[in-house]
């Protein structure tokens, strides 16, 4: 009982510490990649080329001037942030990193928390963070927000259909609904090569399924090109116009958790969790060697002529690199990195996936949006969970 | 432990019910549905009926109250006015309250519970896991299983044709 208190209270806090770290510097990330792909350089001026930048952000936010709508509804003004962040942060305590290993004490798994119903919460949570931004769009007594929290109810309701069809068929092939367990299924590999994720997975692998879930997901966490509900041209921001200060921060905070949150829900379906694209001995190494040449880039890059203090903050980082490189190649310590790293470079890929995207396409109109959701997106989540279904009565045996 | 988190999602279940007839906005009425929704979720957790819980939170706390919550922004609904009580709430609306709670006092201490009566108490009961639910609704309720699919087809067809435009 104590091992489990202790261990438990040690992984909250590293999961909440690191969550709240990736946050802060997905935003640093976004900005960063999203001004290259538009031929910008992004925040450099806080810290070697901007990384301070969230940091200062917050301090900004901090000390803003916190102002309150005069005939808005009080009570439900204040609610609103508070609800939509709670419930943004909630999710990630579900979400299992990695395999059972080994700790002082005992085993534990890589997990805050197992539910026998782990996917299932992800959705009652997600079906119920919409009051957040309904709420702030109607409490606002703005008809900007007004128009933002509408939209973004009947968006996420629409698109609710098609993310929980589509999520029934990797379920179907790995016949559970905790997280550990679906997980656990997609070990292995098909001639010692390919691995057993379900988007490779006999009978019926789930790539259009992955694909229907990646775009549903765009429109439930309200990203490009689904940002409806703070399209700026139309609404200003949408149903956080009113909000300053600590208030919006929750906002933006809740929209990268959301975003975070879909990425991992999606690796642990689709992408196999922490099991790694080639089998174990040569794998373990991935990471170590990606972090020498990553250093090896930034050695050679401080010897060129660049911006000022580039060839100080280049070495260091470099001897960083060097340094992760060095600590993912001790065998007593790749039992707990190597999981956390397949999985941490899934989930990376794909909230990658997400700022690229924002920073490729436009945004839809609104009756595209509905008509995308009904027409299209709804019947071929309805079409691939019947043929997996169908292959998976068919063929019990391919998996 | 157990009895603690049990009183704890009762009394929020009965305040939230309270607070939902006494407020005037439908606004906070409906959230307060909300809120009575969620505590029943954590009684029925607290019950080790997981599946339903989770459903519960899923179609009740989010799918129906948000339609809820939308067609009461959507119509920008204010305060609810007060009318005045009339005449029969007035004289019998308190004796009918409280013959009602005595009955259902009478009720509960005179039913006859099965002799083996599992504490509240995480884990205690374990039937109503995923697969339990699964098995029994495709097994032993087949038949008003399927009946309340075509149900719910009826229902959606109904819609479609209320929906659709007029076609000259």
């Amino acid at each position: 009982m104590t091992f489990f208190l202790i261990i438990t209270l040690v992984k909250i806090a590293i999961v909440f510490a690191v969550f709240m770290t990736t946050l802060a510097y997905l935003q640093w990330v976004e900005r960063k990649v999203l001004a290259h792909i538009q031929s910008r350089t992004g925040p450099l001026r806080v810290g070697p080329h901007g990384l301070l930048q969230p940091l200062a952000d917050v301090f900004k936010l901090l000390t803003k001037e916190d102002l309150m709508p005069p005939h808005a509804s009080k009570f439900f003004y204040l609610l609103a942030p508070f609800m939509a962040v709670a419930l943004a942060l909630v999710s990630i305590s579900i979400i299992p990193f990695g395999p059972q290993v080994a700790v002082p004490g005992g085993n534990t798994f890589m997990q805050v928390g197992d539910l026998n119903v782990g996917i299932l919460f992800v959705l009652a949570v997600a079906a119920v963070s919409v009051y957040g931004i309904a709420l702030a769009g109607w409490s606002s007594n703005n008809k900007y927000s007004l128009m933002g929290g509408l939209r973004s109810s009947a968006q996420m309701i629409s698109y609710e259909l098609p993310f929980t069809l589509v999520i029934v068929s990797p379920l179907l092939l790995a016949n559970h609904l905790s997280f550990r367990a679906i997980a656990d299924s997609q070990a292995g590999y098909y001639w010692d090569a390919i691995p057993r994720w379900s988007i490779f997975q006999l009978p019926f692998p789930q790539i259009f399924g992955f694909l229907i879930f990646m775009i549903a997901g765009f429109a439930e966490t309200n990203r490009i090109p689904f940002d409806l509900p703070e399209a700026e041209n139309e609404l200003v921001a949408g149903f956080h116009t009113e909000y300053s200060s600590m208030k919006f921060a929750c906002f933006f905070m809740a929209e990268y958790a959301n975003m975070v949150t879909i990425s991992c829900v999606a690796t642990i379906l689709f992408l196999g969790g922490w099991h790694p694209l080639f089998p174990a001995p040569y794998s373990n190494w991935v990471p170590t060697v990606m972090f020498l040449l990553v250093a090896l880039w930034l050695f050679v890059q401080s010897t060129k002529i660049g911006r000022k203090g580039d060839h100080i903050t280049f070495p260091i980082f470099g001897f960083a690199a060097v340094g992760l490189a060095l600590l993912f190649a001790i065998p007593f310590l790749q039992a707990y990195l190597v999981p956390i790293f397949w999985f941490g470079a899934k989930a990376g890929f794909i909230l990658f996936t997400y700022i690229w995207i924002r920073g490729t396409l436009p945004r839809f109109r609104y009756d595209q949006l509905m008509h995308f959701a009904w027409t299209f997106l709804f019947p071929c989540a309805l079409v691939n969970l019947l043929l997996t279904a169908l292959m998976v009565a068919l063929f019990p045996n391919q998996k | 432990m157990d009895s603690i988190l049990f009183i704890i999602a009762a009394v929020a279940a009965i305040g939230c019910g309270l607070n939902l007839v006494l407020q005037k906005h439908p606004i906070s009425s409906a959230l307060s549905l909300i809120g009575v929704m969620s505590s029943l979720a954590l009684l029925y957790l607290l019950l080790g009926a997981e599946f339903i819980a989770m459903a519960q939170m899923i179609v009740y706390g989010g799918a129906v109250m948000v339609l809820f919550i939308f067609v009461i922004m959507l119509l920008n609904a204010g305060t609810e006015k007060r009318s005045d009580k009339s005449l029969f709430a007035q004289i019998a609306g308190f004796p009918l309250l409280a013959v009602l709670v005595v009955l259902l006092a009478f009720l509960i201490r005179e039913t006859q519970f099965p002799s083996r009566i599992l504490d509240v108490k995480f884990g205690s009961w374990v039937g109503g896991t995923a697969e339990a639910i699964g098995m029994k609704l495709f097994s032993q309720f087949l038949l008003p299983f399927e009946v309340v699919s075509v149900l719910i087809l009826i229902a959606i067809l109904g819609a479609v044709v209320l929906a659709q435009k007029e076609v000259d």
